[in-house]
């Protein structure tokens, strides 16, 4: 346990000094303020708007953020350290493939998940300040899970990339179209099989389909609540055919311990 | 006889087809430190990544501290390992103290140790910088105090002294002789270098995943018969060349290339020794016996020769 926390510390810290904590948290923070106070700017109203408004666009910013960040901040996570010869010498250590892994996904998924409580959580202060109204924590609170679930699932995802390439720049492209493949191209799949296939799927083979890709289950998560108005496209058939929240919740988190556990055995069958 | 510290029997590593290291069989007693010598690609960083137990032999045994190094039960002897890697390049956005304290928390030491060994490599002057500020000494020192953390029992290291200067390269020997006599075992892996010689007790020289010989370096030096090259001078007119070249016993020696010089087998060099002493012209004398390198690549030329006989006898039948 020690050794993971050692690991943990340096990776958490090197996230610290790349200032990737303080980009994303003001990225996020940003993005949130700014939808908070300007979602409605398109109505015609600028101020703070509903709360399932602003959930919601949140969400769906966050639903290709998220995802992309988490990628970066650590696609060259073994690769690299690979390439700078680091790896083998770690190796050598009395720390062992699994222990130098979730200590890697400790620090950096920390990172993550510290950024999106911030960034996020300020704007659920703001509008708390602005509102009054105590159910702001409730739906913010889910969202805020969701997404941090959301980033550790894509690290663990990058993992399984810096795990099975040689070189950097390879885990890099892997990375880009890892992330197009989860946030654009499935989607858009999905929607071609909807409309374009008659009889294709069933409103319930649908969402079973969605539990393949953890960003619409980030996405399921956070609309299911909301009303039907804020959202539309295929989500919106998939939302009445209603998961619990629970079961959502369970595939994102098996969304993070599958990747993760897929990257410890690829690490452990690796050739050094 | 105590067991040894490191022992591999028919230990061998293939890659699908590739060979990398064809059954070796060698053994380390504590205290001792063994020069591995061979050109890229011997087999050298195989071999130590067998030892290390980062890999598993395909087949044979390697013990390491009376245990497999890769087995689980080797777990805590790891911290008793130094390893240096070749072309190691430490996290350069961290400072070489912050580095060092990373790796001696990961043996269970803290940064007051870390401390302590940056002052015996000599960086703790730049211990606050980041790592790539330094120099390619620099950085190799820090490798080396890296490899030092723990007083290890067994060390390994890979082309320690490639970017050390000859002041950094005396430090770095003199810390192997000291961490000798402390009882730890040290394996030099290395292209031939000069200077090598005095701090190993035995070498090793590899070629293609064979081994090609072991043994003290006297012993090399007789299983290769390379002649003592004997240079008697003389600043008296006409020299000694005549009467080198009229002496019985000392004619066969003249080398054909070079008048002034003997080339003489290792076990009549007291004998030629003794005759030239007697000759009134002999002012100073040169004696050179093979040094490690002429001994490697004589046993490098013989494994290539020995291999174009193979093929030529394939060939032929």
């Amino acid at each position: 346990m020690k050794q993971i926390l050692t690991v943990a510390n340096k990776e958490f810290h090197d996230g610290l000094r790349n200032r990737w904590l303080v980009s994303i948290t003001l990225i996020f923070a940003l993005l949130s303020v700014g939808l908070t106070y300007f979602g409605a700017a398109a109505s015609g109203a600028v101020g703070v708007t509903s709360l399932s408004t602003t959930v919601a666009s949140l969400a769906s910013l966050a639903v290709f953020l998220i995802p992309l960040i988490a990628l970066l901040l650590s696609y060259d996570s073994f690769v690299g350290e690979q390439e700078s010869g680091t790896l083998l010498l770690l190796l050598t250590y009395p720390l062992s493939k699994s222990q130098l892994l979730l200590g890697k996904f400790i620090g950096q998924g920390g990172i993550i998940a510290l950024a999106t409580l911030l960034g996020f959580g300020a704007s659920a202060l703001l509008l708390y300040f602005q509102l009054g109204n105590t159910d702001i924590f409730r739906a913010f609170g889910l969202f805020i899970i969701s997404a941090i679930l959301l980033g550790l699932s894509f690290t663990a995802i990058s993992y399984i990339i810096s795990l099975s390439v040689s070189e950097k720049s390879k885990a890099a492209g892997f990375a880009l179209i890892t992330w197009f493949l989860f946030a654009l191209a499935f989607d858009l799949a999905l929607l071609a099989l909807l409309v374009g296939v008659e009889e294709g799927v069933t409103q319930q083979g649908l969402t079973q389909l969605m539990m393949l890709n953890p960003t619409d289950i980030f996405r399921l998560v956070n609309l299911s609540g909301l009303d039907s108005s804020d959202v539309n496209g295929a989500l919106a058939v998939a939302i009445n055919a209603s998961l619990s929240q629970f079961q959502l919740f369970s595939a994102l988190v098996a969304w993070v311990v599958l990747p993760l556990s897929i990257a410890i055995f690829i690490f452990k069958k690796k050739k050094l | 006889m105590n067991t040894p510290l490191v022992s591999l029997v028919e230990a061998g590593k293939t890659y699908g087809q590739l060979d990398v290291l064809s059954s070796m069989t060698m053994s380390l007693n504590e205290g001792e430190v063994l020069g591995l010598f061979g050109h890229n690609g011997a087999g050298k960083t195989t071999m130590m990544k067998l030892i290390l137990g980062v890999i598993s032999p395909s087949k044979g045994s390697v013990t390491v501290m009376g245990m497999a190094p890769d087995s689980k039960e080797a777990w805590h002897c790891r911290s008793k390992v130094g390893y240096l890697p070749e072309n190691v390049s430490f996290y350069e956005q961290l400072t070489g103290l912050e580095v060092l304290t990373y790796f001696a928390k990961l043996k269970g030491f803290n940064k007051k140790q870390a401390i302590d060994l940056l002052e015996q490599v000599g960086i703790t002057y730049a211990m606050k910088r980041q790592v790539k500020t330094y120099s390619k000494g620099m950085r190799q020192r820090l490798g080396l105090a890296q490899a030092f953390i723990g007083e290890p029992k067994l060390l390994l290291l890979d082309e320690p002294t490639v970017g050390l200067d000859p002041i950094a390269t005396r430090d770095f020997y003199k810390t192997v002789d000291q961490l000798k006599s402390n009882g730890s075992s040290v394996i030099l892996c290395s292209h031939v270098l000069p200077g090598v010689e005095q701090h190993i007790d035995r070498a090793m020289i590899l070629s293609s995943g064979k081994l090609l010989a072991m043994g003290t370096l006297s012993e090399l030096r007789e299983q290769a018969a390379l002649p003592v090259v004997i240079k008697p001078i003389s600043f008296k007119k006409g020299g000694l060349n005549d009467a080198v070249a009229q002496d019985a016993k000392l004619k066969h020696f003249v080398s054909g290339s070079c008048q002034n010089t003997l080339m003489v087998p290792e076990q009549e060099k007291l004998a030629v020794l003794k005759q030239l002493l007697s000759l009134e012209e002999l002012d100073d004398v040169h004696v050179e016996s093979a040094n490690l390198e002429q001994v490697y690549q004589h046993f490098l030329e013989k494994h290539e020769l020995d291999f174009q006989q193979k093929i030529q006898e394939g060939q032929g039948s």
